[in-house]
């Protein structure tokens, strides 16, 4: 049962601005039922194209999720675009005074509507003021828009995005920012990185400080290291499980990994690889190590 | 929030303290508190009333009452059964369950796991039933334990442990069920049973929070769990939670004696609940099998909609049932059981389970009938998914 504030709860009990708008500038589309919530915005503008004229949205999803829609619509709403389209899931979550911190993804559902509509409006209004950073910098399936949470479908640029845009620390509040992390928790590793990438630490916090004295190894000594760690423990307790896996290539950091057997049916496949293979890697060989799966 | 207005269908959450059960614990609170091991009257009068527990939670389960063991909670029983065989013949290693259990065998299970044992875990089909002739194939003769709920809490699904059981013992296993929920709804007799160990909870029959028991059948070899003194015959350690147990065996002899009772007028009371709201709202659907299931549960799945908002709108009118949504869980992954049924995405965020009890009245399940179809409409008519 969470504990939510008295605006929450009347923006959830008398939502504002529910429904369609048949003739929209704008739809932003975020979020999926896989997800467990969903939003769809629709954005009308003025004749100048201006400022928003009309705002309604639609959303599947908890209590938190249907006030945070509500109360984006109330915040754009009347507003020039330039300023529309600045709003934040914090400004969000300020304007409802507080959310639970497991519920900011709701807010930041909020936001990336908004994003996806005004992406959608300039889309087709090229000279409309619309500041917006995803279409600004281009998609980008291979850099930042990889995705690094596949049980959520989170990009890389997603949790830039929360953590610079809340000034977050650790994985636990980026999944409650944006739900990353939160599935099997395979990618947590893939997280603690981009946060010290972002952050600025060299190395991800709790990493240990040993890792940095021990001696470098040769590429040779490495690649040694790899295919016995492989062979002598991955594989055997991957086979006692009617697994197997099979070692495909080894580039710089990235090992790419073909899993065998029983593993390439498996549904937590990807638990097996991050949170076993590339953990156990990592934990002999070397901490920067990622493990990819190849098919 | 009234206590005096709610209405509660949360009973396979937890259940309220029968009078009955209030007045006969109270005593060994108050004047009799004694402790059941110490070496005068003071403390046998508390012996006495521990003993007289075993043997009324024996009768609600058909066994003797000398195979009762108490414990702290359900969870309790769960671990201390499956640890033991473990222990016991430390040559088998491998356990099969379901994907079904609740989190105090699928957690234990992921521990075991990872301390090198083999788990198997038997799907389920879309009505959440498992196929014994599977479990035949899982079972091998290095398998220590099957554990197989009796009856879930979820859907309220009820499981063939007997069978199971049997199937358990041709390859030499152990078998446990966890009848946390079924213990107290539907009669169980162990007298006619293969089973070895049975898991019950005290705060689902009526009981208060605190206390359990674990079943362990007479010559099944055991390892206690909890060690220390010799308290319960030296299977389980720790000073006996008196009070909890004198009220474990109250709600055992109430839970006897309204045993009928579950058959006829709660399930009379969740047939009308089910039957209303299956007409009154727009494309439902019941989860689990409902040719085999607990008398006091329905789980309604209403699509396109999120089970937290209905929760929350529920409020209002004083209605406590609760959601399989991911939202409620406080995870972000919704129901395990329902995923495991493989019940569509569009439809498990939505799912509702009201679990009755005997303290229900027709009056309450005609306010949800009234009540809950306009929140449904209402929360479809915000969704971008359905109408």
């Amino acid at each position: 049962m969470w504990n939510y504030t008295d605006k929450v709860m009347d923006h959830f009990l008398n939502p504002r601005n529910v429904g369609e708008i048949p003739d929209a500038d704008g739809i932003g589309e975020v979020g999926n039922i896989v997800c467990g919530d969903a939003m769809k915005l629709y954005i009308k503008l003025d004749d100048k194209k201006e400022f928003v004229a009309d705002v309604k949205f639609q959303t599947f999803g908890c209590a938190s999720a249907i006030a945070s829609a509500s109360a984006l619509t109330e915040m754009v709403k009347g507003k020039p675009l330039a300023e529309a389209s600045k709003v934040t899931n914090q400004d969000i979550a300020d304007f409802l005074g507080e959310l639970p911190e497991e519920k900011m993804h709701c807010s930041v559902m909020g936001m990336e509507a908004l994003q996806a509509a005004f992406a959608h409006i300039k889309k087709q209004n090229p000279a409309a003021k619309i500041t917006d950073p995803v279409t600004e910098a281009g998609y980008d399936p291979e850099g930042l828009d990889r995705i690094v949470c596949h049980c959520f479908t989170v990009s890389e640029r997603k949790i830039r995005e929360v953590i610079l845009a809340n000034g977050l620390k650790t994985v636990e509040q980026v999944t409650h920012y944006c739900k990353a992390g939160g599935g099997c928790g395979g990618c947590k590793p893939d997280i603690e990185e981009i946060l010290a990438k972002v952050n600025g630490n060299a190395h991800p916090a709790g990493a240990p400080e040993a890792a940095a004295v021990v001696k470098p190894l040769t590429n040779l000594q490495r690649i040694n290291l790899i295919q016995k760690t492989f062979d002598q423990e991955i594989r055997p307790a991957l086979q006692q499980d009617g697994g197997d896996a099979e070692l495909v290539d080894i580039a710089g950091d990235r090992i790419q990994v073909k899993l065998c057997g029983r593993c390439a049916a498996c549904p937590s496949a990807h638990q097996t690889l991050k949170q076993y293979i590339e953990a156990k890697l990592r934990e002999t060989v070397s901490p920067s190590l990622t493990v990819e799966e190849v098919r | 929030m009234d206590p005096a207005k709610i209405i509660y269908v949360d009973n396979n959450a937890t259940t309220a303290v029968a009078p009955e059960v209030l007045e006969a614990m109270m005593p060994f609170m108050t004047t009799w508190y004694g402790n059941p091991s110490s070496p005068h009257p003071f403390g046998d009068y508390a012996k006495r009333a521990v003993d007289h527990a075993h043997g009324q939670v024996a009768t609600l389960l058909g066994c003797d009452p000398d195979e009762i063991i108490f414990t702290g909670c359900g969870t309790e029983s769960d671990n201390a059964a499956i640890l033991s065989a473990l222990e016991i013949d430390p040559k088998r290693r491998r356990i099969v369950s379901t994907a079904v259990e609740h989190p105090a065998i699928l957690s234990l299970c992921d521990v075991l796991r990872r301390r090198g044992y083999h788990v198997d875990l038997l799907p389920v089909d879309h009505h959440g039933r498992i196929n014994l002739d599977q479990l035949r194939g899982l079972v091998t003769d290095e398998t220590a334990i099957v554990s197989i709920m009796w009856a879930n809490n979820e859907t309220g699904n009820l499981y063939p442990v007997e069978e199971a059981a049997r199937i358990a013992h041709a390859k030499g296993a152990l078998f446990h069920t966890d009848a946390v929920q079924a213990a107290g709804k539907i009669p169980i007799n162990l007298k006619d049973s293969v089973i070895d160990f049975l898991s019950l909870s005290g705060h689902k029959l009526h009981a208060p929070k605190g206390v359990g028991a674990l079943f362990k059948r007479r010559f099944v070899p055991f390892n206690q769990f909890i060690i220390g003194g010799h308290q319960e015959r030296g299977l389980r350690a720790g000073t006996e939670n008196v009070a909890g147990i004198v009220a474990l065996g109250q709600a055992a002899d109430l839970a006897r004696a309204h045993m009928a009772e579950e058959r006829t007028y709660v399930a009379g009371l969740r047939d009308h609940l089910e039957r209303e709201l299956l007409a009154s709202c727009p494309d439902p659907v019941v989860n689990g099998n409902p040719e085999h299931r607990l008398p006091n549960t329905t789980n309604i799945s209403f699509k396109y909609i999120e089970g937290e908002s209905i929760l929350f709108l529920m409020h209002p009118f004083g209605i406590c049932a609760s959601s399989g949504s991911a939202c409620t869980s406080g995870s972000l992954e919704p129901s395990h059981v329902l995923r495991a049924m493989g019940v569509p995405q569009i439809a498990i965020h939505g799912s509702i389970r009201f679990s009755l009890s005997r303290f229900n009245t027709r009056a309450e399940m005609d306010v949800i009938i009234a009540k809950l179809p306009p929140i449904i409409h209402r929360l479809r008519q915000i969704s971008p998914y359905g109408r």
